[in-house]
């Protein structure tokens, strides 16, 4: 091991990196773009679920039941509509995703049996905005249901009350609900994924694509000098990263930081030696860029984007793939960061999962250095 | 004659192109391996559905009507109840250390103030170090509450007044899913991933293409031959677009055969569908192609484009809950386009009668992206 080996082979790295602006800068952006993109654009939380009414009863409870549907954010009325087949037309086209059918006889029955029901269709072809609509409706309609057995009470004089239970939910943690705040740390993570996974994979794949690797071999410098000198400055770019990220957050958007920095940033390159590891591993096997890059998409955005429990909750998942997830170092990371954002938690309590992080660093590292060969062929 | 002449060059250039895509093992597997992978996590993995939220209960009112309340949680398949405990401490800890999501808390006095003909109020604790789980389980508690509620106000009327019990109003909601009836989380994916899949193979595959014949130096061996420009970009184009509508097939077998989505609309549409957007996504790849020197910058760019373009589809999120910006910016995103026929294809069973502004839209977009590219790429041969 030599110093100025290891430094002569950085500087190398460091030239063809700067060479390239475009990337570099890219590189730099990605993770802005994206804490943009889920800052202001993509929401986690179902609002505006677009609504279409066919009232065929068309009486003053009726329209007294469908107003409690106005009152709210959380629907969106966009047609009333005359008929059965407008109804099927809006939901086949897409203009609504709920629509609401009040029965002919609907005040009638209501008056007569005590019981009325009123259909709601969905579009549930996006199950997941289907059910959390619908979520929605029942809970007017539990709300609706109330407030005429009250009235029904008071005009026949009995004294039973309203009697009711309401939760008042106290929000640990993130109390705005604000899902900015839990998806930083998946953005983070994505983005030094990319970074550390991304650019190093194309490193030793382009030198065997382009016939530089030769000359490498050629000097008198040793694998792990290679290694070394050719991922610390993507290192030093995964760490610059993750600190705009996470800069941006708190002082941008105002995601509250409770944890300790040094934390964030020690975990941080834990989690870069794991993915940097993994980029080389995957650059020295593949030997083409288009591989490479492919398989880096594969074994470090996709779990970090799918399986870290950044969007997709873990424990939601079949077991199997619960299994699966136990060997993702991003599973670890993202807990981790979630925990220092936003739960200040104490370094014991992160303890496992720092060591999961750890274990699985050690085990890339040395495949890493293993797999490399310094030999032609 | 000329027009035999240029058949009979393409010919060739499709020749190397199959050659050189299939000869490698490696390369064969990328082409339809990765997006085999993907779609089995999508169609296992994600799922937005929230079951079974684990909940902690302090109960200190502990009466007839306290215990009610307790056993609706643990009927809900919302709620699965992991911890009786007995003080308050606890139930801090342990939404300290991540034991379970929520912590009810029932006060002394709760079924007094029912019996009184009051509303109660319970105490919980969300973690929402996760909003969007604790969001749902905020709508799950409300609803459990207000069924609760319900049952109590009809029992109570019923042994006051008897009689009149049947008759206490009450409206129900007949729930009717649609095209999805058992609301599958796989359903709604496996259409959307097919054209997320699509767009990241046909683009990187295209962008790659062209970029390495500059980056080995071959690029300037095909041109001294006297292949046409129009004849190579021809030769580039093809063998990816036939391997998109392989890939396609393929992930719409798997999706249909092995998850189960049904494919109610007609399949001449969905091929429809597939092709411009396949043409759409080769357009993106091929400009990218004349903006980047290398791989890696080629790389990196449509990596660039492709996480935004993912996000704002609709893939994940519905578009109707964005802000209207972004909403409007959406239409001049092909994957949008293509989700939204896809998955109106696949389960609505639509067809072009409904579908066509959208096809349009994406076949604008394709043409747009495909004569930009090739003016820009003669140049850039020039």
């Amino acid at each position: 091991m030599s110093w100025t080996r290891i430094v002569a082979i950085t500087r190398k790295e460091v030239l063809q990196i700067v060479r390239d602006p475009r990337s570099l800068l890219i590189i730099l952006v990605i993770p802005l773009v994206q804490l943009l993109i889920f800052g202001y654009a993509v929401n986690l939380d179902v609002k505006h679920v677009p609504l279409c009414i066919y009232d065929r009863d068309g009486t003053q409870i009726s329209q007294d039941f469908l107003k409690h549907f106005q009152a709210t954010d959380y629907f969106n009325i966009v047609r009333l509509s005359n008929s059965y087949p407008d109804v099927v037309r809006n939901i086949d086209h897409g203009v609504c995703s709920v629509a609401l059918v009040v029965p002919p006889q609907f005040a009638e029955d209501l008056h007569s049996t005590g019981r009325a029901s009123v259909q709601a269709i969905l579009d549930a072809s996006d199950s997941n905005s289907a059910s959390i609509g619908l979520g929605y409706a029942q809970a007017i309609t539990q709300t609706y249901s109330s407030e005429i057995q009250i009235a029904w009470q008071l005009e026949r004089g009995l004294a039973v009350g309203a009697p009711n239970v309401t939760f008042a939910p106290r929000t640990w943690f993130n109390e705005d609900l604000e899902s900015m705040a839990d998806l930083v740390p998946g953005v983070v993570a994505m983005v030094m994924a990319v970074v550390g996974a991304f650019l190093t994979s194309l490193t030793i794949a382009r030198e065997w694509e382009r016939g530089t690797m030769e000359q490498l071999i050629s000097t008198p410098v040793g694998k792990l000098e290679i290694q070394i000198g050719k991922l610390f400055p993507y290192f030093v770019i995964g760490i610059t990263d993750t600190a705009i990220c996470a800069g941006t957050a708190v002082s941008w958007f105002g995601v509250p930081f409770r944890g300790s920095w040094l934390v964030l940033f020690g975990c941080s390159m834990l989690f870069l030696i794991v993915v940097l590891s993994l980029g080389y591993f995957i650059s020295v096997t593949a030997k083409s860029q288009l591989g490479a890059c492919q398989m880096a998409l594969l074994a470090t955005f996709l779990p970090t984007f799918l399986l870290s429990g950044f969007i997709f909750p873990i424990d939601q998942m079949p077991v199997v793939v619960q299994w699966v997830t136990a060997v993702l170092p991003a599973r670890y990371y993202v807990s981790i960061l979630r925990n220092v954002f936003l739960k200040g938690s104490e370094i014991g309590l992160l303890a496992p999962d720092i060591a999961a992080l750890a274990a699985i660093a050690a085990v890339l590292v040395i495949l890493a250095t293993r797999s490399f060969r310094k030999r032609l062929a | 004659m000329r027009i035999r002449e240029a058949i009979e060059r393409i010919r060739q250039m499709l020749k190397k192109e199959f050659i050189q895509t299939l000869r490698d093992p490696h390369t064969r597997w990328l082409l339809f391996g990765p997006a085999l992978i993907q779609m089995f996590i999508f169609g296992y993995a994600a799922t937005m559905e929230i079951k079974h939220v684990s909940l902690a209960v302090l109960d200190r009112d502990n009466t007839q009507e306290s215990r009610e309340l307790i056993s609706h949680f643990s009927a809900s398949r919302y709620f699965r109840i992991t911890k009786y405990v007995s003080e308050r401490d606890e139930l801090r800890e342990g939404i300290d250390r991540g034991d379970f999501l929520l912590a009810v808390e029932i006060d002394s006095g709760f079924a007094q103030r029912l019996r009184n003909g009051q509303g109660a109020s319970v105490q919980v604790i969300v973690d929402s170090s996760n909003s969007n789980t604790a969001l749902v389980a905020i709508g799950y508690l409300s609803q459990v509450g207000g069924t609760f509620a319900q049952q109590y106000q009809i029992d109570r009327i019923g042994r006051i007044v008897p009689q009149m019990a049947p008759f206490v109003p009450q409206v129900d909601l007949e729930a009717r899913p649609w095209f999805n009836e058992g609301l599958l989380s796989e359903w709604y994916f496996v259409p959307g991933v097919i054209g997320n899949l699509m767009l990241i193979l046909i683009m990187n595959l295209t962008a790659f293409a062209v970029v390495r014949e500059r980056e080995i130096g071959t690029l300037e061996q095909v041109m001294v031959t006297p292949i046409r420009r129009w004849e190579f970009i021809l030769g580039k184009t093809v063998p990816f677009f036939l391997i998109g509508c392989f890939d396609a097939t393929m992930l719409t077998l798997v999706g249909t055969l092995w998850f189960g989505v049904p494919l109610r609309g007609h399949i001449a549409v969905l091929a429809l569908g597939v092709m411009v957007f396949l043409l759409a996504a080769l357009g993106l790849g091929l400009l990218l192609s004349t903006l980047a020197k290398t791989q890696q910058q080629s790389m990196i760019t449509a990596f660039f484009f492709t996480m935004p373009m993912t996000s704002l589809s609709g893939f994940g999120t519905p578009i109707s809950s964005m802000p209207l910006f972004f909403q409007r910016l959406s239409y001049f995103n092909p994957l949008r386009h293509v989700v939204l026929i896809l998955r109106s294809i696949f389960l609505k069973g639509v067809g072009l009668e409904v579908l066509w502004p959208d096809m349009l839209l994406m076949a604008c977009f394709a043409f747009l992206m495909l004569s930009v590219s090739i003016l820009r790429f003669r140049k850039s041969l020039e």
